[in-house]
C-alpha cells in the first residue's frame, strides 16, 4: 500500500511568497528590501502581505536607487545580516551593475578571503508580456559570465519554493531570476515542499532521440514541444539547467550520451550567450558523441518589440523548437 | 561657500600631540618609501600617495572606536596605517606577497583587514558609499551603537551613488559618517570644472544632514570635528557629512605629469604642510624638542625598514591556489 503524498494547489508567485515568509520566520537576520516591496505589495505582488506580517524594519521600501540599495545589501550582509534584495526587473539591475560586479562578486577575492557576501538578489527577467525593450530582456546569461556570484533560474513551483532558503544559506552572493511569465503558473506542490539544491541540472522528461536543454521561462514551452514531438514518434529528453552558474555540465553531457543530439533553447540572444557557452562545453567534452551539430533556438537579435506578433516572432516558441528538432532528426535520415 | 567651523581647541596635551605627529609622520615616511620602491619596480600596478593629506586620516580616526567600521578609497594607505593595520602587512600586500593584508590579491588599492573592521580599499569612485550604508544598516538593525566612517574624494560627489547614498542614509537615519576628502582634483579635473555647485556641504545639507567644512591640513581640527560628528551619529541622530579641505602634494598616481595644475599652486599648499605646520606649532609651544623628533623619526625608520624586510622575505602564494577566494570554501560536514 502506498501513502498518497499530500499536495496543495499553488501558483509560482505564492510559492515564492511562501519561501520569503518561511525565511523571514526562520532567521531573524533575514530582511527584504527593494522598490515597492512593502506598501505596494511588490510590483508583481510577490511580497503582498509581508509588510503587515513582518513590519517595515524587515520589509523595507527603498527609494529608486538601485545602486544604493543593492550596495546596502552587500554592506548589510558583511555586517551580519542575511538580506534579500528585490530588483523589479533585470533591466533595472543594470543601474546596480557596479555594486553587483565590482563589489559583490569581488570582495571575497580582493580581501584575500576575509569578507564573504551572504546576499540574495531576486529579480524578474524575460519577455512575453508586451513590455517592450526596457522591461523584457533576459540578461541572466550575462551575469553567469561573472566569477564570484551564483545565478539561479527557478522554472518550477518546487524550485520557486525551495531555492531561496538554500541561497540564503550560501556564504556568497546568489542572484535569483524569476521569469515574469511564470508568476501565474499554477499547479500541485507537495504540502511539505522545502529547500532544494541550487547547483544541479535536472532531467524533467526522459527521452532517447534528442536532448532539449533549457531553463527558466522557456522550460514549459520546451516540455510542450517534447509532448508534440512524442506524438510524431520523436523521443525528446528535457534538461532544466536550474543554475547558470555553476553550470552542471555533467548532467547535460550524461543526457547527450543517451541521445547523441542536443538543442539548446534560451530566451537570451545567441551572440556571446549562455547557449554559446553550453554549446562550447558540449563540443569540448562530447564532440564524438554527437550525431549532428548542436542547434540553438534563441531570441532574435533585436531589442524586444512591443507589438504582440513581433514579440512572439522574436522569442523561442513551441513550433520553432519542434521544427528545429524535426530538421535535426530528419538530417540523420 | 560654507564657512569652516572654528572649534574651541582644548589645551594641547603633550602626549597626545606627539602621538598625532608620529602617526602623520609614519604615513609620510612609509609612503616616501613606497614611491622609492615603486621606482625600483618592487611595487607595481597603480600607487596613489596620500602625502599632504595625512592630517585627515590621522585626525578623523582618533574619533572612532575599535568596533566601528571604515570604508576607504584606493588612496587608503594612510587610513589603514592610522587604523592599526600593520605596516608589515600593508607593505607585503604592495609587494603582492601572501603575508599581505589581502594575501596579495588586492595590492595598493585594495587593503582589507577584518580585525580592525577595515573594509577596503575600493577603487571604483563612489562605490564604497553603498557598502558603508549597508554596514550601518546592519548595525542599526542589530541595535549596535557603532559608526561606519566612509571616506571618499570630492570626485565621488559627481557620481549618482553619492546622492543615492546620502539620501538613503538620511532617510533611514543610519549611523554613517560621510568623510569627503576634498583635495580639489578628481585625478586631473578640478572641482570647479566638474561641479555646478562647488560648495559640497550644501549638497549634504540638502539631504537633511548636518555638514561641516574642516581645515583638512590641521590634524587637531580634523580630530575635533570628527569627534563632534561621531557623537551625533552614534547617538542615533543619523548621518553626518564632513568636508575635509585638503591637498594632494604628489601626482594622482605614479603616471601623472600633472599638466592640470600650476607648480605655484602646489608650492603654495606645501607651505600648509600638515606635518611641518603642526611640528612647528608644537615646538613653539615647547611641547616638542629635537630629542623627541629624533626619537620619533628613528622609530619610524625602524618600522618602515622592518616592513620592507617583511615584504622582501615574504612568500608568493602558490599558483595552484589561483582560484581560491572566488567562492567561500565549503565547510566539510
Amino acid at each position: 500500500m502506498t501513502v498518497e503524498a499530500k499536495t496543495v494547489r499553488i501558483t509560482y508567485r505564492e510559492a515564492m511568497r511562501q519561501a520569503l515568509r518561511d525565511a523571514l520566520h526562520r532567521d531573524p537576520r533575514v530582511f527584504l528590501m527593494g522598490e515597492d516591496v512593502g506598501r505596494y505589495g511588490g510590483c508583481f505582488a510577490v511580497s503582498k502581505g509581508l509588510l503587515e506580517e513582518f513590519g517595515p524594519e524587515r520589509i523595507r521600501d527603498t527609494p529608486l536607487s538601485e545602486s544604493a540599495f543593492v550596495g546596502a545589501g552587500i554592506g548589510a550582509a558583511m555586517g551580519g545580516m542575511r538580506p534579500i534584495v528585490e530588483i523589479m526587473t533585470v533591466n533595472f539591475s543594470l543601474l546596480a551593475l557596479d555594486q553587483i560586479v565590482n563589489n559583490a562578486a569581488t570582495m571575497l577575492h580582493m580581501s584575500g578571503g576575509q569578507f564573504n557576501i551572504p546576499l540574495v538578489i531576486r529579480m524578474t527577467t524575460g519577455a512575453g508580456r508586451q513590455l517592450a525593450a526596457q522591461h523584457s530582456h533576459s540578461l541572466e546569461g550575462w551575469y553567469a559570465h561573472i566569477p564570484g556570484i551564483k545565478v539561479l533560474t527557478p522554472a518550477t513551483l518546487a524550485d520557486a519554493r525551495g531555492m531561496l532558503w538554500t541561497a540564503l544559506q550560501d556564504p556568497d552572493p546568489v542572484l535569483i531570476f524569476e521569469h515574469g511569465g511564470l508568476y501565474n503558473m499554477e499547479g500541485e506542490l507537495a504540502a511539505d515542499a522545502g529547500a532544494v539544491d541550487i547547483d544541479t541540472a535536472v532531467v524533467r522528461r526522459a527521452g532517447t532521440d534528442v536532448s532539449l536543454i533549457t531553463y527558466g521561462g522557456t522550460l514549459s514551452k520546451v516540455l510542450q514541444a517534447a509532448e508534440e514531438l512524442a506524438g510524431t514518434g520523436v523521443s525528446a529528453e528535457v534538461v532544466d539547467l536550474r543554475s547558470l552558474r555553476p553550470l552542471d555540465t555533467a548532467t547535460v553531457l550524461a543526457s547527450i550520451l543517451r541521445t547523441h543530439r542536443a538543442v539548446i533553447i534560451d530566451e537570451g540572444w545567441r551572440s556571446g550567450s549562455i547557449s554559446a557557452e553550453l554549446s562550447a562545453r558540449i563540443m569540448e567534452s562530447a564532440f564524438y558523441e554527437l550525431d549532428v551539430p548542436v542547434a540553438r533556438v534563441c531570441s532574435a537579435e533585436v531589442p524586444m518589440p512591443y507589438a504582440k506578433h513581433m514579440e512572439e516572432a522574436a522569442l523561442p516558441q513551441v513550433h520553432t523548437i519542434v521544427e528545429t528538432v524535426r530538421q535535426m532528426v530528419g538530417s540523420r535520415g | 561657500m560654507s564657512q569652516q567651523v572654528a572649534f574651541q581647541s582644548p589645551p594641547l596635551d603633550r602626549h597626545h600631540s606627539l602621538f598625532l605627529l608620529r602617526e602623520m609622520l609614519r604615513i609620510r615616511r612609509f609612503e616616501e618609501k613606497c614611491a622609492e620602491l615603486y621606482s625600483a619596480t618592487k611595487i607595481r600596478g597603480f600607487l596613489h600617495l596620500y602625502i599632504g593629506e595625512e592630517a585627515v586620516a590621522v585626525g578623523a580616526l582618533q574619533a572612532l572606536e575599535p568596533d566601528d567600521a571604515i570604508v576607504a578609497t584606493y588612496r587608503e594607505h594612510g587610513h589603514a596605517l592610522a587604523r592599526g593595520v600593520s605596516a608589515t602587512s600593508i607593505m607585503a600586500e604592495m609587494y603582492g606577497k601572501q603575508e599581505g593584508c589581502s594575501r596579495g590579491r588586492g595590492g595598493s588599492m585594495h587593503l582589507f583587514n577584518a580585525a580592525t573592521r577595515f573594509y577596503g580599499g575600493n577603487a571604483i569612485v563612489g562605490g564604497g558609499l553603498p557598502v558603508a550604508v549597508g554596514l550601518a544598516l546592519a548595525d542599526k538593525l542589530q541595535g549596535r551603537p557603532r559608526v561606519t566612517a566612509c571616506f571618499f574624494g570630492e570626485g565621488a560627489v559627481a557620481e549618482g551613488e553619492f546622492h543615492e547614498c546620502l539620501n538613503l542614509a538620511a532617510l533611514w537615519k543610519l549611523p554613517v559618517l560621510f568623510c569627503c576628502e576634498n583635495n580639489l582634483y578628481a585625478m586631473g579635473t578640478a572641482l570647479k570644472r566638474s561641479e555646478s555647485e562647488t560648495d559640497l556641504c550644501l549638497k549634504a545639507t540638502s539631504y537633511e544632514m548636518p555638514a561641516w567644512p574642516i581645515d583638512g591640513m590641521d590634524v587637531m581640527a580634523c580630530e575635533e570635528a570628527t569627534q563632534r560628528a561621531v557623537l551625533t551619529v552614534r547617538s542615533g541622530g543619523g548621518p553626518c557629512f564632513l568636508e575635509f579641505r585638503t591637498y594632494r602634494f604628489r601626482a594622482h598616481s605614479m603616471y601623472d605629469p600633472q599638466l592640470y595644475r600650476d607648480k605655484q599652486e602646489v608650492e603654495q599648499w606645501k607651505t600648509r604642510d600638515p606635518i611641518a605646520v603642526f611640528q612647528a606649532r608644537l615646538q613653539e609651544l615647547g611641547l616638542l624638542n629635537e630629542e623627541d623628533l629624533k626619537r620619533i623619526e628613528e622609530d619610524i625608520t625602524t618600522e618602515v625598514a622592518k616592513a620592507v624586510e617583511f615584504a622582501e622575505t615574504g612568500t608568493w602564494e602558490p599558483v595552484e591556489d589561483l582560484t581560491k577566494f572566488v567562492y567561500s570554501e565549503k565547510v566539510q560536514a
